[in-house]
């Protein structure tokens, strides 16, 4: 199984991504040069935190129109797996990947903290090696990751189960003090109706190794590589 | 000729910016101030040959594509000759 690792200019989380791959997952990683468009030798691609193009115009708004994107949507209609991480989350809702959008957070501070969610689904082929109601420490780092969508949106992300984090306090209660951002319905993390695209703002890539705080997010990964092995 | 393009949050969505802007304003004094929303304006200079109607097509076109997210923003566009 291969990996890839998409650069645009302003990430900042690509070699956090590329060292968990490589060194946790222990599975062949490349970067890939925004500028770059065959996808053809690569199982998953990793769309990585960051502020992509200085967040100019909106958070996710110029990547979007990078070359590699379109290869991107051709990836993920091809039953490929795409995980977008915090500016990775923003750029795949900008692509309209994923539904709804990231708006400034609720008390316009940039949050940087450790935060605890909830896995709600455990069907995605990021999340099944996960127990649907554990709770996972991760850090995250964002000025925008209030997520917002309309009503319908938001009943049709419940009941086709594609919530898959939601912001919890340490006991697992999904709370208004828990959410560090304002978004709707405590969301920290969605999947697509193909469900092999997700999207979430907390920084899994960042939270493998003890020293770092957590290393809940391990098993986000553990996860995608057992999908992939398994369809190998 | 010039196309201006303003581009506002949909009214349904939260805009914690305006909210911090209000606030501020009221601690300055000013009173009578119901609500403050912050938006975005464009000016984009356009080629006199393209005529008025052309134009405004074109910057519509880019305001939905490019300048606005149609998911939680409103756009208008206004065409100076």
């Amino acid at each position: 199984m291969k990996f890839g690792v998409i650069v645009f200019p302003g990430s900042n989380c690509d070699h956090d991504a590329y060292h968990v791959i490589s060194k946790h997952v222990g599975q062949p990683v490349d970067f890939i040069w925004h500028r770059e468009t065959d996808l053809s030798s690569y199982d998953a691609v990793i769309i990585p935190g960051g502020f992509s193009y200085g967040d100019y115009l909106r958070a996710g708004a110029l990547a979007r129109f990078s070359p590699v994107m379109n290869s991107v949507k051709e990836f993920a209609a091809q039953d490929k797996l795409v995980l977008g991480i915090c500016n990775g989350f923003q750029i795949l809702c900008e692509a309209g990947l994923l539904p709804g959008a990231l708006i400034r957070n609720q008390e316009l501070h940039f949050v940087c903290d450790h935060v605890n969610v909830r896995v709600e689904s455990a069907n995605t082929p990021f999340t099944h090696d996960l127990k649907p109601g554990s709770v996972l420490r991760m850090p995250i780092a964002h000025a925008e990751g209030n997520f917002v969508c309309d009503d319908a949106t938001l009943a049709e992300l419940q009941q086709t189960d594609r919530i898959v984090f939601r912001y919890c306090d340490p006991d697992g209660q999904v709370t208004v003090n828990a959410n560090p951002n304002g978004s709707r319905d405590n969301i920290a993390g969605i999947c697509s109706r193909g469900r092999n695209v997700m999207g979430l703002m907390p920084h899994p890539e960042r939270a493998c190794e003890d020293l770092l705080g957590s290393s809940d997010g391990r098993e986000i990964f553990r996860s995608l590589a057992g999908t992939l092995a398994a369809a190998a | 000729m010039k196309a201006k393009v303003y581009v506002t949050l949909k009214p349904s969505v939260l805009d914690p910016q305006g909210k911090a802007i209000k606030h501020s304003v009221e601690l300055l004094g000013y009173g009578g101030i119901s609500d403050i929303r912050q938006g975005k304006y464009f000016e984009i200079a356009v080629d006199g040959s393209l005529g008025e109607a052309q134009a405004r097509a074109e910057a519509e076109r880019m305001a939905r594509e490019v300048l606005s997210n149609p998911i939680i923003e409103d756009f208008r566009v206004e065409i100076e000759t």
